[in-house]
């Protein structure tokens, strides 16, 4: 008997060790469902602000009008019906706080209660007119035609250029400039990460003497410990002068800057995934070749950097991967302007900067919320693909070396 | 004979010129380092004081101290290693001793290894998602707590993971020969001397949460909130989040810089705590294996 219940209380536990190993696959299984339900949910609607219709004069040809042409129309861009392919006729813009220009309060009402009926005659009556209106007051007998406009897709939110997310009365979400400022920060800084991580893990694997690498370890252990808001602080009140200083720029504050903050972030991760894969080495192949006459230096480039090549790629992989993912540093030190980069010396935004910056301000359950939820979702499936190649490369590298 | 020696001083020539230059690159790191420590240290410790770390700040943010901000990383520390912690060494008990090699252990490393690559704001959004509206916590420190010990999860099960895999099978072996069940095993044997090492990893995150900014910025994090917590569901400053706040969008930036400074240098100081004691910790238990 008590045997059994020795049994039983072992099973219990080694299921509850169970349950707890289903964690980290749980929140995994959670973060996609919530991440994606909210994102998606973007996708198929109307650009133009919820509870709200764009209406123009029921002898207007046009009835559908882009979203990127309504913020164009609303800028004073797009300034006549003929660019729309409708009559020669200038647009008249009407907002509903417009309407006291037209009439006086006592037409409207002591309670405003003739508004909506007032801008339906004013529609009805001005052919060049466009109005932005709450929904509620085409209700009833609304003299005015309904403008369409062309859903968000998961294609256009990917490819259009503009990120207006509270424009009036058509926000614009195009996410290219952030996933382009994303890139452009990350490759950058690897670029100036990946010479400096490597040289760095070649000499304390192979160059240096025991004391110098014990001494060393601790030290990137560190720089990978410093926090991120850390890192942006320091970058916001050191780099960010000494580049606007040195390249006499209005600002100093730029893909460059974000891109040397990322490559210090991405330094750590880098040398110690470098390091290990050169460690892996054998012992005999590197005693192979100086037997041959190779002397120390022919061997680590010939023999030893050629071996760890795909742990070296894993490393350049993952420290991209950390840079694309860096939110409160790139946030500080980049400049936030959501415009395609030509060039690092220019302010420009990165996906986790624009989540950090705007969710904040986003109304719940509003467009520009969803869309924030979309970013997170292309970041998310990015990392993924990283993570995942770097799995491959690793897996590949492990059968090789059987 | 004399090419010989001339293509063998070329080639020694090589070397050194590559050698000196992967050391001077080397260095270069290092001096990163002590240059991003040393303006900290330098700037904030002028800032310091009993007031500082003890006070409300005042002012809007220029005077005063962070108290509330490091008594709320405190709560965010406690909190999330309180859900971190059990869950993770646990899970890495099972997935060493329990699982074979195979599918599923396969299956929960590639899981983790993927959460451990997920960005923090995508934690962020994530914590706001499921804890803040849909279980209805409102920002709180159970909410951020949850988020942060989500994130460092696989930081906890991957140092225990090591910790457990230390453990020479051949201890195991003899445990088992002396009749002790799995559990006993692992409970009288493996986790003994594992211990250290776990308690290691698990310092190692305290640094780790302690420092995070973007998954508590929609989660926990009040923007100024002079007064201190009465429950899990209220919200908190946090150092992170304070700095962050103070050195860009402060009412007064520049009044505000040595503040800032003085945060930094707490953050700092933290890191530099946990990791000095996480390395004593190393070496002292290290000896002391090494000693039997």
């Amino acid at each position: 008997m008590r045997r059994f219940f020795k049994k039983l209380f072992e099973k219990i536990i080694e299921g509850i060790l169970f349950l707890s190993s289903t964690v980290t696959s749980l929140a995994i299984v959670l973060i996609v469902i919530f991440l994606f339900r909210e994102g998606f949910a973007l996708f198929g609607r109307s650009p133009v602000e919820e509870g709200f219709v764009i209406a123009v004069n029921n002898k207007n040809p046009v009835s559908e009008i882009k979203a990127s042409q309504i913020k164009d129309i609303f800028d004073g861009k797009i300034t006549s019906w003929k660019e729309l392919g409708g009559n020669i006729e200038d647009i008249v813009l009407f907002r509903t706080d417009d309407i006291s220009n037209y009439f006086s309060e006592e037409e409207l009402g002591e309670n405003l209660e003739h508004v909506p009926a007032k801008i339906s005659e004013l529609i009805n009556k001005t052919p060049g007119i466009i109005a932005f209106i709450p929904e509620k007051f085409t209700e009833n007998d609304f003299a005015g035609k309904i403008i369409t406009t062309d859903k968000i897709t998961a294609g256009k939110f990917l490819a259009e250029k503009q990120w207006y997310p509270t424009a009036q009365p058509a926000a614009q979400f195009g996410a290219l400039p952030l996933i382009l400022g994303t890139l452009w920060v990350s490759f950058a800084a690897i670029l100036f990460a990946l010479p400096l991580g490597l040289a760095t893990a070649i000499y304390m694997a192979e160059i240096a003497n025991e004391k110098t690498r014990r001494v060393m370890k601790p030290l990137i252990e560190l720089l990978a410990g410093i926090p991120s808001v850390v890192y942006g602080f320091f970058g916001l009140i050191v780099i960010v002068p000494l580049i606007q200083k040195v390249f006499n720029l209005p600002v100093g504050e730029t893909g460059l800057a974000g891109s040397i903050v990322l490559g210090i972030m991405a330094l750590p991760t880098i040398i110690t995934i470098s390091e290990d894969a050169i460690r892996t080495t054998p012992l005999s192949m590197k005693e192979a070749s100086l037997a041959l006459g190779a002397n120390k230096w022919q061997t680590i480039h010939r023999v030893i950097i050629p071996y760890a090549i795909s742990g070296i790629t894993a490393a350049a992989i993952l420290g991209i991967g950390r840079a694309v993912g860096e939110t409160m540093a790139a946030l500080m030190v980049t400049g936030n302007a959501a415009v395609i980069p030509h060039g690092l010396l220019q302010p420009l935004r990165t996906i986790p900067a624009t989540i950090a910056a705007e969710l904040g301000e986003a109304p719940q359950q509003g467009l520009h919320f969803k869309a924030l939820f979309a970013l997170g979702c292309i970041l998310f499936l990015m990392t993924l693909g990283i993570n995942l190649l770097v799995e491959y490369i690793s897996s590949k590298r492990k059968n090789i070396s059987r | 004979m004399k090419t010989d020696r001339k293509l063998h001083l070329a080639r020694q020539r090589k070397q050194v010129i590559a050698f000196n230059l992967f050391r001077i690159l080397s260095i270069t790191v290092v001096a990163i380092l002590f240059i991003i420590l040393s303006f900290i240290i330098f700037n904030g410790i002028k800032v310091i004081s009993w007031e500082f770390l003890t006070a409300m700040p005042k002012e809007g943010m220029t005077k005063g101290g962070i108290f509330p901000a490091i008594v709320g990383t405190l709560c965010l520390i406690s909190g999330s290693m309180l859900f971190a912690g059990p869950v993770g060494v646990l899970s890495a008990i099972y997935i060493n001793e329990y699982t074979r090699d195979g599918v599923l252990k396969r299956f929960i490393k590639l899981m983790t290894n993927n959460l451990a690559g997920i960005p923090s704001i995508v934690f962020g959004l994530f914590g706001m998602s499921l804890f803040v509206n849909t279980l209805g916590f409102g920002d709180s420190i159970i909410a951020g707590s949850f988020t942060l010990g989500l994130l460092t999860l696989p930081v906890v099960i991957r140092t225990t993971e090591e910790s457990l895999k230390s453990v020479p099978d051949s201890f195991r072996h003899g445990s088992y020969a002396l009749g002790g069940t799995k559990l006993q095993t692992i409970r009288k044997v493996v986790l003994p001397i594992a211990f250290p090492n776990i308690i290691t990893g698990l310092i190692l995150s305290i640094g780790r949460v302690s420092g995070e900014t973007a998954p508590i910025l929609f989660t926990v994090a009040a923007y100024f909130l002079p007064k201190l917590p009465h429950s899990i569901f209220d919200q908190v400053m946090a150092l992170p989040y304070h700095l962050y706040v103070i050195s860009t969008s402060g009412t007064n930036i520049t009044e505000s810089r040595p503040m800032a400074y003085g945060t930094a240098l707490v953050l700092i100081a933290i890191v530099l705590i946990v990791n000095i004691s996480a390395n004593g910790l190393r070496k002292y238990f290290g000896n002391k294996v090494k000693m039997n």
